[in-house]
């Protein structure tokens, strides 16, 4: 008992050592980072960038990866220059002599097992600590559903009754529960700069947390292949300060409003109840209706800066694109041509900007 | 030489073949070298098909939002560019380097089930055609109730759920038409293949090694074979009984992976990754086998450690069954089953370890002579460190969640299945022309195509790891520009390039030197082996008479003793004994009897496509044909005359 007892405190002492050090380093490294990146013109302000974490969470995953990686360099540095300077130096000459015959040495092998197996157990320490740790429930986190489809995130917040989809919204500095399931395939939850990703699955409920410092917008991406449009199965998280996110969320319980008279946009609400679009999109206090519907629900769409999940931005350019033929942006998908004429598309769009 | 058959054994109603040229001594062939042959060309095949597609896959990627591809071509180009490489290129290139060596390296005539050996072939042969034949029959469309813009077109009718088939993505509801029917269909053909394959080489290990070839005499690569087909028997019954399961759900309305029916789409990732991890090392363990051999002999030393190499290699296999929801990390499954999973995947980094140093330990105070197959196997360790490396950065759980799915993912395994098995086999393919050819290859070409490769291969795979950790996620058609990948994904794309012209100096060299390389003698490499103890090339009885081993590398022993520092020092009798062994492996010397050819076992492989497409379209008139083919195989395999000896005596 006392001995594991000394080698676990050790092994802790060593990590949290190792931990410092790296900070120390990646600080310096990140600088370095920058510069490259100047000189070679390469990836700036990447959205999905996995290694600028904004949260708590993607934090703890980012300096468990840069304590493997720089542990990784050491020993990539160590293998390939052995490898390097064994072929240097003994390199084939004229004058080499024949090799003397070595079959192997029974201390280098426990030696080159040993050694992998202690620097393992280093990093396995802070790895089983952070696994337990991100899948913790975090006390007084705002509860959000995550319903997957093929292919955009519809989100429920069931405290405040509200439903919406491609944007997430989230109070900034409040830890977020997300509970997740599919309505079809697999679907895969991923906000890089927040936490890891976490897999929708049809009939079970899966959990991620999520976390962001600040008030800002992030990016999200589903990760797992989930048929034809995958690659535009996007999303954003915008996290606000806490009035904001207050004033979000009174204005996302508010109905929208039927128009009447003879607007250009009021012709649009009429394209929207007739052309079909009511199979499917619901308009609270325009369309209601018990249940689920399988696409998004539009009550708010204006409020959202992105649309068709999050492929998208919502400029009238892009829904006239999108209205024409949906198939031709997003292939697979379940929204038909209704073969809507352009006064009949100018028209939603129009109608479409007024729901915010 | 003449060929005396005995009027006494042709008593049976059928003859067995006896063409021994031209195209029918091909296909009835039962030689273990031949079939080998006919395993590395067909694989090759596939493998120029499955680089095209990853080209046609990088061209569309090499510009955000390019519409080179539509998303039905490019899902069906990642789909079966995954499928070929595994399934009909490195596994087949790797069974060729079995079929060939194995008996060779144990002092064996053939393997212990001649017949079995070209069933195994043939079944591979009509599984890949049959899988390919999706291009032409295969239809494939939008979800049940989506839309298309535009048609699939014949490029897009390939399966299209990934290599790994995830459900319920890849059942009749959201994948629907026929093309992933060929796809699980083809695989269970293929397996078929596979699976009879690693009983005949473990049955010829244990029962056909020559006189004093005790296991731990054997050579390291007749080790990994042992270690591969293990691990063939034991984990493709596994993705056979899911294969079948997905058939059932995609043809027969059962809802094992549906959730609607009760089913669970998360059993299908345990089967298939219970069977996919294993698969890792039946890719990478033969080119294991392949450095260990060649390191030692160009740096005249011994393998350091062999032992322990040996045994890290059955404890990666053993381990290698017990890693697989490390494939599934981000999936639904619980923080205490991470935990395992995460630490045992770190334990199989030891093993992985102690081969790696120890293939150091052989180079260390060599005298290396680096022609292109030491080159292949130095870049072989070079890159699979790399790859070992961002493996063990998925085993810490966290950041793999960050990582799965993402191109870090794919950067690693190219490093471990290209820059490791696929360099391994490159080391053996130019490691073993002299002996399959009986000619040189060319030195110049072999070492441009090295660095081309080199290159080419870092400037493909090494950016991405960057790109994945930058967000760019696995399996997507288009990526939006402001994710801002752009830059890395051109030289992506150019270094894809630079290894299709590495590819092209390497068939050149291969032709030309094939027809007009210099004629090599037979032990070109001064090695240890007992391969290099008969002509090149082989000649079809392999070994005039059997070899007698007394130690680990023979042969190598046979030509040096050490002086009292422990160098090799060539022994004054070696020449002689070079010389006797030359003249020996011309003149069989006695009597030897060759296992005949046949014309069952293609026939009975034809049958397994025609039941596959019964399944397909649920058609009866082709099930009967499939399994008259079948029987008819069967009944002539079990009725044409068991021994026809073919007695070589030579005419002078």
């Amino acid at each position: 008992m006392i001995t594991l007892y000394i080698v676990s405190t050790l092994f802790l002492i060593i990590v949290d050592n190792i931990n410092m050090l790296v900070k120390n380093i990646f600080k310096l490294k990140n600088l370095k980072f920058s510069s490259l990146i100047l000189l070679s013109a390469c990836i700036e302000n990447a959205p999905l960038d996995s290694l600028s974490p904004e949260g708590p969470y993607a934090r703890s995953i980012d300096e468990l990866f840069w304590l493997t990686f720089w542990i990784a360099v050491v020993i990539f540095v160590i293998v390939q220059g052995a490898l390097l300077l064994s072929v240097f130096v003994f390199k084939e000459k004229p004058d080499s002599p024949e090799p003397k015959q070595i079959h192997g040495n029974t201390k280098l092998e426990i030696l080159w097992t040993v050694i992998p197996v202690i620097i393992l157990a280093v990093i396995a320490v802070p790895t089983v600590k952070t696994i337990f740790e991100l899948a913790n429930e975090p006390e007084d986190a705002l509860k959000v559903e995550v319903i997957g489809h093929q292919w955009w995130f519809e989100y429920k917040y069931p405290d405040y009754d509200i439903t919406t989809a491609n944007v997430l919204v989230i109070p900034a500095d409040k830890p977020i529960r997300l509970e997740m399931w599919s309505n079809d395939v697999l679907h895969n939850y991923w906000v890089p700069k927040l936490n890891g990703k976490r897999y929708l699955v049809p009939g079970q409920t899966t959990y991620l947390n999520l976390h962001a410092d600040s008030p800002d917008e992030f990016w999200a991406q589903c990760g797992e292949y989930c048929g034809l449009s995958h690659s535009k199965m996007r999303g954003r998280v915008l996290s606000l300060s806490e009035s904001d996110f207050e004033a979000w969320v009174k204005n996302q319980q508010q109905n929208a409003n039927k128009l009447e008279g003879n607007s250009l946009a009021a012709e649009g609400q009429q394209v929207y109840l007739n052309a079909g679009c009511t199979q499917c999109h619901v308009i609270d206090g325009v369309w209601d209706v018990q249940g689920d519907r399988i696409a998004p629900n539009l009550t708010h769409f204006a409020n959202r800066n992105v649309f068709a999940g999050a492929a998208l931005y919502n400029t009238e350019e892009n829904l006239s694109k999108w209205l024409a033929n949906p198939a031709e942006i997003k292939p697979g998908t379940f929204m038909p041509n209704l073969e809507l004429t352009e006064a009949e598309i100018n028209a939603l769009i129009a109608y479409l900007g007024t729901l915010k | 030489m003449t060929k005396i058959i005995e009027p006494s054994k042709q008593s049976s109603i059928f003859r067995r073949p006896s063409s021994e040229t031209g195209i029918w001594s091909w296909i009835t062939t039962v030689d273990h070298k031949r079939i080998g042959i006919m395993y590395g060309y067909a694989a090759f095949f596939f493998l120029l098909i499955g680089g095209l597609e990853a080209l046609i896959l990088r061209i569309q990627l090499s510009q955000p939002d390019n519409n080179f591809l539509t998303a039905a071509e490019y899902n069906a180009m990642f789909t079966m560019h995954g499928t070929t490489m595994i399934f009909l290129a490195i596994m087949p290139i790797s069974a060729a380097f079995f079929n060939y060596l194995l008996p060779l390296q144990i002092g064996a005539r053939d393997v212990a089930f001649p017949r079995l050996n070209a069933l195994s072939f043939w079944i591979f042969i009509f599984g890949g055609a049959f899988l390919y034949s999706t291009f032409i029959f295969g239809t494939a469309g939008a979800p049940e109730g989506g839309y298309l813009a535009e048609e699939v077109g014949w490029l897009g009718s390939a399966p299209n759920g990934g290599w790994f088939g995830y459900q319920p993505n890849a059942g009749m509801k959201y994948s629907p038409g026929t093309a992933m029917d060929y796809w699980a269909i083809g695989l269970q053909i293929l397996g078929i293949a596979s699976l009879i394959s690693a009983f005949n080489f473990i049955t010829t290990i244990i029962n056909m090694r020559t006189e004093g070839m005790r296991f731990m005499r054997m050579p390291v690569f007749t080790w990994m074979t042992f270690a591969v087909s293990f691990l063939l028997a034991f984990s493709l019954p596994i993705i056979a009984i899911a294969l079948f399961y997905v058939t059932f759900d995609r043809k027969f309305g059962t809802t094992f992976f549906l959730t609607e029916g009760g089913g669970d789409p998360i059993l299908w990732q345990h089967l298939f990754w219970l069977f996919g991890h294993p698969e890792v090392y039946i890719l990478i363990l033969p080119a294991f086998g392949i450095v260990s051999e060649v390191l030692p002999t160009f740096s005249r030393k011994p393998l350091f450690g062999y032992a322990a190499i040996v045994f890290a290699g059955f404890g990666i296999a053993f381990i290698g069954f017990g890693v697989w929801a490390h494939h599934m990390f981000a999936s639904a499954i619980s923080p205490v089953a991470q935990a395992g999973f995460g630490l045992s995947t770190m334990v199989i980094a030891v093993p992985t370890g102690v081969k790696i140093f120890n293939w150091l330990g052989t180079i260390w105070g060599g005298k290396l002579k680096l022609n292109t197959p030491m080159l292949f196997s130095l870049g072989f360790i070079g890159m699979f460190v790399i790859g070992g490396l961002s493996g063990v950065t998925h085993s810490i759980v966290p950041a793999d969640t960050q990582q799965t799915d993402t191109y870090y993912v794919v950067a690693h395994f190219h490093y471990v299945l290209f820059g490791g098995a696929l360099f391994g086999i490159f080391s053996g393919l130019y490691y073993w022309f002299p002996k399959v050819w009986g000619k040189m290859y060319n030195e110049s070409l072999g070492k441009i195509h090295f660095w081309l490769m080199m290159i080419g291969f870092n400037l493909t795979f090494g950016p991405m790891h960057w790109l994945g950790l930058q967000g760019q996620v696995r399996r997507t058609w288009v990526y939006a520009e402001e994710t801002n990948l752009q830059f890395w994904n051109i030289v992506v794309t150019v270094g894809a390039f630079i290894i299709a012209l590495s590819i092209i100096v390497f068939m050149i060299n291969w032709i030309f030197s094939k027809r007009n390389g210099e004629i090599a003698p037979f032990d070109p490499w001064d090695a240890r082996t007992l391969e290099w103890t008969i002509p090149s090339p082989t000649p079809v009885w392999n070994f005039s008479t059997a070899p007698i081993v007394k130690s680990l590398d023979d042969f190598w022993h046979t030509k040096y003793s050490e002086d009292e520092d422990g160098r090799a020092v060539k022994r004054k009798e070696a020449d002689q004994i070079l010389l006797e062994l030359e003249e020996d492996g011309l003149n069989p010397s006695e009597h030897i009897a060759l296992p005949n050819p046949s014309y069952f076992p293609i026939v009975l492989a034809s049958g397994l496509p025609f039941l596959g497409y019964a399944v397909i379209y649920k058609s009866i008139p082709l099930a009967l044909i499939g399994t008259v083919l079948l029987l008819i195989g069967a009944f002539g395999w079990g009725t044409e005359p068991l021994e026809e000896e073919i007695h070589l005596d030579s005419d002078e």
